[in-house]
């Protein structure tokens, strides 16, 4: 292949990166290693300060209207629906990245390709009424992806659906998980890309028209109509991005640019930004080496390019926002990491990202993301454990385990799950709550809430008291069932969302050639584990209605339970993950794409316990199921630590998609002084993560604070409280009472 | 004492993995079962007694060990209770047994069995032999306060903190204040005139006292004697503070 050689790549080394798309290796030549403190970086500008209180006005004005500033109801959302918007139409000047989804900000987009209806309710259920037009064209003229996956449905699939066993599936709306290498646009600039892209189109097939090769040369002349399409977004704004970036701010905003173009595109639940800090900051130190910027201009330019992922907007409808309170959008961003060749990854720009917490206070998005390591510089380790020590907006994942699996180039696609930039996507969707399944094998596939017969009439267990291996036996069964029909419901889905609903403008910055996972997940998980130990370490007996349905247990006796490093409830909890997965295995997957699992819920985690019945560890129907991977509330008695062993234990290569952890310490336990805390905190991390655990979030903060923040919103000092959440952060006052109790709820490390 | 020290037996009230705070670094903690004092403060009136779970000191440090890729260097074991110095022959078990490891070793005690006799200093010594650090809690200076306030005299607790002084042996030194009861002026001044004599003191704490153990009490039938005492403010944390010079 010929060798490019832009005028804008001037000082940069490597050849590779030249001939082909490749922005790893491109960030591997030339990136510099920084271990240094904090104390270069640089407060806010006032440009940051005036544009920050802006868009915090309009925060304020959002909350004080139930949650919505503005909605569109005339205008379909794409790359080029509207002109240039801005945070302050009357000072644009003061904007140093430029971009937002609508006209204005926090003004949500009308997007029905996910589906008219959900369109349309997100509009209705705010007091707004979109145009009918829209509603002729998309339900009489057009198919959405909802009406495709309705169509095709079967009856056991829309029973799982109803009766609340498999929750989440994305049929209403976009998919999401897919990060763009929104690098690229800034690298090579949208001609290039446009011109690779043409060569895969001329390279599809050897003229023999398969489903597969009609498929991926449609799916290219959309992609390359985006790339075109971004170029015509970028030039509403006054920039013309066909050209690679040629220096700091460029490669910012193109960058943004085509981030931009997704989120004008897709309304996914995660519309993740990806590992973009490394990357940008080799043109900030060329620049910086040139003299031709400042660090306060560098600072301001991240603030900026912050501040647009901090008001990233969709519109929702209710029972989405039951699911994922908060109004998150999951634009998760990667700082850390350590090189496959040793090198540390982080940068000076690493700590700039962490320090917009700073300069721009706490907030829940972008979704910060520390890969860590415990080998990764101290100064940097302990910078980020004092940013999480005064915001809690901050969570961790363990790059030695995910490097192996992902290289050293993954971005996070959403909470928690890795996937490698622009060389692969996600087909995700929804989680299995395998403790209603639990119930399932009990009562013959019976739901207690419903009373329908959602599950196959297997036997059910007429016992009065449980036994192990009986209910092992029926229990294997049941997830069969379960995996089946939530893999085949997966894999309509994510067929009808390619057919209706297919990113193009994300996949145009992703490799043609491209590997996808297939991401399930599991509900309900330390509740099974706790269950299931019970039953083998104590006695339960069943308690059941009249019509011989097991509603109740009586459990006598003690029984070790998940969260207490206790080998007999963690070798169940392993068992569990190891069975699921198995199971998940054995069905065909949508184009052939690797199955995978994850043990994270969300705030979900309290709509799964409303549906979700008595369970024989004495959880009560209704109650919360505990988040993610995290034991059950109460269930730690030796404190932190031993809860961490327990969740580490569980192996991260059968649940590649992810193991959430959410913990919160309160800080006079921590330690006594500023100093002590972040030693301690950086201590626990490389304690845990050493042991191949996944995922952490940190929060820091006292109930007493929780409670302050329920009962008086209203405070100046609450409006940005945020706290880290299974696989995601929100704001504490955005959360409904109902998940704000079961914040409170949970244990807080405090011994003091 | 013996020297089987992996068969030797001791009580335990409860474990704690994540004890930050009980001295330095990130700390496994044993709180063991048993006191002769009777605080009326006290927030763990459910270790008074001397019932516990059996451990071998083996089991035990095996047990603490699952936590020692937390440590680092800057953390380790930290036996506390209840009073463990009840519990003598277990915790110079435990400790010998964590030195092998290289495991740092400390004890929060309030020194009430400590006795000056050559009987008990003998096991002491070699208890002092095994221990990094003593966290040793001074509730008040008065004696006639201290028998009122906890049931038993000062007089040895002074002696065990200058006899630790004598033998080079480092101390940290805690004082709970509750307003009322344990913040009077001459009190702390003496208290500091007393930890100045002391020549191994690395740090003085105040404990801000808290009713979080208040619910304990009420769980054991127990009358709480300080029921309507409030928890310090600021401003007497810091005064207490500056009578006992403690700079942050």
């Amino acid at each position: 292949m010929k060798k490019k050689n832009y005028e804008a790549w001037e000082g940069f080394n490597g050849r590779i990166w030249k001939e082909e798309v490749n922005v790893r290796d491109f960030i591997q030549k030339n990136y510099t290693s920084y271990d240094g403190d904090e104390s270069f970086l640089k407060g806010p500008t006032d440009a940051t300060v005036r544009l920050w209180n802006k868009v915090q006005e309009y925060q304020k004005e959002e909350r004080a209207k139930g949650g919505i500033l503005d909605m569109e109801t005339k205008i379909v959302s794409g790359l080029t629906s509207y002109g240039a918007g801005y945070i302050d139409e009357t000072t644009p000047e003061l904007e140093k990245i430029v971009g937002i989804q609508t006209d204005k900000p926090l003004k949500r987009a009308f997007m029905p390709f996910g589906g008219i209806k959900m369109a349309e309710q997100a509009c209705t259920t705010n007091g707004y009424e979109p145009d009918p037009e829209l509603h002729k064209i998309f339900t009489e003229y057009t198919t959405t992806h909802n009406q495709g996956v309705f169509d095709a449905y079967t009856p056991a699939m829309k029973s799982v659906r109803h009766n609340k066993i498999i929750t989440g599936l994305p049929d209403t709306y976009g998919r999401g998980r897919i990060v763009g290498d929104y690098r690229r646009v800034a690298l090579y600039g949208i001609d290039y890309l446009i011109e690779q892209k043409k060569k895969d189109l001329a390279l599809c097939g050897d003229g023999t028209m398969t489903d597969e090769v009609i498929r991926l040369r449609e799916e290219l002349a959309k992609q390359i109509r985006a790339l075109g399409g971004m170029k015509e977004m970028a030039a509403i704004y006054g920039y013309d991005i066909s050209l690679p970036a040629k220096n700091a701010k460029e490669a910012v905003q193109w960058l943004y640019f085509g981030y931009l173009a997704a989120i004008k595109t897709q309304n996914g639940a995660a519309m993740s930004v990806g590992r973009v800090s490394t990357f940008l900051d080799i043109y900030i130190q060329r620049d910086l080496d040139k003299g031709i910027i400042t660090e306060e201009e560098a600072q301001e330019l991240i603030d900026h390019l912050v501040m647009k992922f901090r008001i990233v907007k969709f519109a929702r409808i209710p029972s989405y926002n039951q699911l994922f309170s908060g109004d998150p959008v999951w634009a998760t961003l990667e700082v850390g990491g350590i090189g496959v060749d040793g090198r540390s990854m982080v940068t000076k720009n690493d700590f700039r990202f962490l320090h917009t917490l700073e300069n721009m206070g706490p907030s829940p998005e972008p979704n910060l993301t520390v890969l860590y390591s415990s080998a990764l510089p101290e100064n940097f380790k302990k910078y980020s454990s004092k940013i999480s020590i005064i915001t809690s907006s901050v969570q961790y994942e363990n790059d030695d385990v995910m490097k192996p699996v992902w290289g050293d180039d993954y971005s996070i696609c959403c909470c928690v799950s890795a996937t490698q930039t622009g060389k692969e996507m996600q087909f995700f969707g929804a989680r299995a709550n395998l403790a209603k399944c639990l119930l399932y094998a009990i009562n013959g596939g019976v739901d207690t809430k419903t009373r329908e017969q959602c599950g196959p009439a297997y036997r059910p267990i007429t016992s009065e008291y449980l036994d192990y291996n009986e209910v092992i036996e029926r229990y294997n069964d049941m997830m069969d069932w379960l995996a089946d029909t939530y893999v085949n419901a997966l894999n309509l889905i994510h067929y009808m969302h390619d057919k209706y609903y297919y990113e193009a403008a994300e996949m145009a910055l992703i490799d043609t050639d491209v590997r996808r996972t297939f991401a399930t997940g599991i509900a309900g998980f330390s509740h099974v584990v706790d269950s299931l130990s019970a039953i083998k370490y104590a006695k339960v007996r069943t308690i059941r209605d009249d019509s011989g349905v097991v509603i109740h247990f009586d459990t006598e006796g003690d029984f070790p339970r998940y969260g207490n490093d206790d080998e007999r409830a963690d070798e169940i909890a392993v068992w569990l993950l190891r069975t699921f997965l198995d199971k998940v295995k054995k069905h065909h997957t949508y184009r052939n794409s690797e199955p995978t699992t994850s043990i994270l819920t969300i705030t979900s985690n309290v709509v799964y316990g409303k549906a979700t019945g008595d369970l024989p560890d004495g959880r009560l129907a209704g109650a919360p199921l505990s988040p993610g991977a995290n034991p059950s509330y109460g269930a730690e008695k030796n404190g932190l630590l031993a809860s961490l062993n327990s969740v580490a234990k569980l192996p991260y290569h059968i649940a590649l998609d992810g193991i959430s952890n959410t913990q919160t310490i309160n800080p006079d336990a921590l330690g006594h002084t500023e100093e002590e805390r972040i030693n301690n905190l950086v201590q626990v991390m490389d304690g845990y993560f050493d042991q191949g655990a996944h995922h952490l979030n940190v929060n820091v903060f006292g109930t007493d604070k929780l409670y302050d923040a329920m009962e008086h919103p209203e405070k100046e000092e609450y409006a940005n409280f945020t706290i880290r959440v299974s696989g995601y952060a929100v704001k504490f006052i955005d959360l409904t009472r109902e998940q704000q109790l079961d914040v409170i709820a949970r244990t807080c490390h405090d011994r003091l | 004492m013996n020297t089987d020290y992996e068969n030797t037996i001791g009580y335990v009230h409860k474990l704690e993995t994540f004890a930050l705070v009980d001295g330095p670094g990130v700390r496994f903690a044993a709180f063991l079962s048993g006191c002769n004092m009777r605080c009326k403060f006290c927030h763990n009136p459910d270790t008074w007694t001397s019932k516990g779970e059996r451990y071998t000191a083996k089991e035990l440090l095996d047990y603490a060990m699952r936590y020692k890729t937390y440590w680092r260097g800057n953390g380790g074991i930290t036996v506390s209770g209840g009073e463990p110095l009840l519990q003598h022959d277990f915790v110079t078990s435990l400790f010998h047994l964590a030195k092998d490891h290289n495991i740092h070793t400390a004890i929060d005690t309030a020194g009430q069995p400590f006795s000056l006799s050559s009987d008990y200093l003998e096991r002491f010594d070699e208890l002092i032999s095994v221990t990094d650090l003593f966290i040793l809690d001074l509730k008040m200076m008065n004696n006639l306060g201290h028998k009122k306030l906890t049931g038993v005299s000062n007089e040895n607790i002074l002696e065990m903190a200058r006899y630790l002084s004598d033998k080079g042996k480092e101390m940290w030194i805690r004082h709970v204040l509750v307003p009322g009861v344990t913040d009077d002026e001459n009190d702390l001044r003496f208290m500091f005139d007393f930890i100045s004599s002391l020549n191994t003191v690395s740090k003085v704490e105040i404990l801000p006292y808290h009713t979080l153990g208040i619910a304990k009490w009420k769980e054991l039938n127990i009358p709480y004697p300080l029921e309507d005492v409030p928890v310090p403010t600021k401003d007497q944390i810091s005064r207490a503070e500056q009578l006992l010079h403690i700079t942050k």
